[in-house]
């Protein structure tokens, strides 16, 4: 069974605050959900599916369902980090597909600014290996970067180069918080926070959230909005493989190729990209295991604006990403795919809007690089 | 600058070996009864055949797979993977090797840690 053409993004909306300190995490999902559902035409009583992660508050779906009253036939709580919202968006496609659900609501809200994060569990099995080392998010990046400058050549330039594209877009996004344009100047003098990445390096830290809605073929039919088809998806678990680590990939290698064999299409076909940037060395390494280019010529292809819409071959994060605009929840996901959706609809800022624009990837990369993470790939088609 | 003391290891009982012998500078991996795999993190069931494990000593030597440090601690610390001589490439810390000597390739051995309450964590210092 594929679900080529069997579910359709019908609605889509990003929460304009980047700081929450007089909202509820329940709160910020509800008016998430509201948003989406505004867009795409529809009522709450309408879902009859819910997908959510590891940021909803309290026992995820259960205590959603119940803040927002939702009546429903099939729930995914799936937790792959900052990637589970793209790999949700394929769950809710294939329940559609299989006549679990029709209306499926997605959603993605935090406070990382606003309140303490929840305290890891030490009895995950590699915790005792890795917390007194004092692992984090910024050194597990920083170590995958290094070895890609190890291997490939890779210099703090090219890593640049992801920054300044980003502040391009950023520049046209009432919403960032980031909207200067940066040069590679800049970034490379910024501070060190973790050899060899730069603090302009790493995405920005943000209250907010996201929604979406994805429909069956006869919903989308009824509504009024342009129709995303989900054409293609993939995803994908790597880790430290027994002590085996390889730095120099990513999970994206697996995840890339079954969306795009699902499709149909080729690297060559995308004319737009939204690609997980918790950090820039993200960036690359997404591009080239999602056979953007060969290994290890990351670096190249990102240099000289070659990612800056109306200027290089591949517009990505026409929104300013997470390295200018949010990263809600501390996870980027469900943005990647809204700017996905904001493009293809033709709805993007005119300034970054990449001209009928008929088909868009959007990737993530949940949990950290240089352990484990998840990877999961979407390929969306605007279908008239 | 600042000193930093590692927090204390999380002890197991898959893993309370490990830690006993620890105290007593001998560093162990497990290694697998059926596919004779050393891995890392120590762990009852192979990752790679799922088969049964038992302890083994390791010299402790090995070199820099990937590096970083932490900059804007309050005591800024040196941290990565370090693959052991014919062993598995295990996450560590660095002692007693100046930030700027830090390279990939680099030759490193074991030197136990003090953590908050006295038990050890490996550690790697300059070969
Ligand atoms: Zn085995």
């Amino acid at each position: 069974m594929t679900i080529k053409n069997r579910a359709y993004i019908m609605g889509a909306y990003e929460h304009p605050t980047r700081k929450a300190p007089d909202k509820s995490t329940a709160q910020l999902h509800a008016e998430c959900a509201r948003g989406a559902l505004a867009d795409a035409g529809l009522t709450k009583d309408d879902v009859d599916g819910y997908f959510c992660a590891g940021d909803a508050p309290g026992m995820g779906p259960l205590s959603m369902a119940e803040y927002m009253d939702l009546r429903l036939r099939h729930v995914d709580a799936t937790d792959i980090g900052g990637s589970s919202y793209l790999m949700l968006v394929s769950h809710a496609a294939q329940a559609i597909a299989a006549g679990k659900c029709s209306v499926a609501l997605i959603t993605l809200a935090g406070r990382p600014r606003s309140e303490k994060p929840r305290a890891p569990n030490p009895m995950q099995p590699e915790a005792p290996w890795e917390w007194p080392y004092g692992i984090a998010t910024l050194n597990a990046y920083a170590l995958c970067a290094q070895r890609h400058m190890y291997e490939y050549g890779t210099t703090s330039e090219q890593l640049a180069w992801i920054k300044v594209a980003a502040s391009h877009h950023a520049q046209h996004n009432p919403h960032a918080m980031l909207r200067d344009v940066v040069t590679v100047q800049d970034v490379l003098a910024s501070p060190m926070v973790a050899d060899p990445l730069h603090r302009m390096d790493c995405c920005v830290v943000s209250d907010g959230g996201g929604a979406l809605i994805v429909t069956s073929p006869e919903v989308a039919r009824s509504l009024k909005r342009p129709r995303v088809s989900v054409i293609g998806a993939g995803e994908s678990v790597k880790h430290t493989m027994g002590g085996r680590v390889d730095l120099t990939y990513s999970a994206a290698r697996v995840s890339g190729p079954i969306a795009f064999a699902e499709a149909g299409v080729t690297q060559a076909d995308i004319q737009y990209a939204s690609i997980y940037d918790s950090f820039t060395i993200t960036v690359l390494m997404q591009l080239e295991d999602l056979g953007f280019c060969e290994k290890g010529q990351g670096g190249r292809f990102v240099a000289d604006g070659n990612l800056i819409s109306g200027v290089g071959r591949l517009p990505f994060n026409t929104d300013g990403g997470g390295l200018c605009n949010n990263h809600p929840a501390n996870r980027g996901g469900i943005t990647k795919i809204i700017e996905a959706v904001r493009q293809l609809r033709g709805e993007a800022h005119p300034a970054v809007q990449v001209p009928n624009c008929n088909l868009a990837l959007a990737h993530g990369t949940g949990g950290l690089l240089g352990t484990r993470h998840g990877s999961a790939t979407l390929i969306l088609e605007r279908q008239s | 600058m600042t000193q930093r003391i590692i927090s204390a290891p999380i002890v197991t009982p898959e893993t309370e070996h490990f830690w006993q012998a620890a105290q007593q500078g001998r560093f162990l991996l497990r290694r697998c009864t059926a596919c004779h795999e050393t891995h890392w993190y120590p762990r009852a069931i192979c990752p790679f055949c799922l088969g049964d494990t038992v302890w083994q000593e390791h010299p402790g030597a090995g070199t820099i797979y990937s590096w970083t440090v932490m900059r804007r601690e309050a005591a800024p610390f040196a941290m990565g993977y370090v693959a052991l001589d014919d062993g598995p490439t295990m996450l560590a810390d660095f002692t007693g090797i100046e930030f700027d000597r830090l390279k990939i390739g680099m030759r490193v051995k074991l030197a136990w840690s003090d953590t908050v309450n006295g038990a050890k964590m490996p550690s790697f210092t300059g070969g």
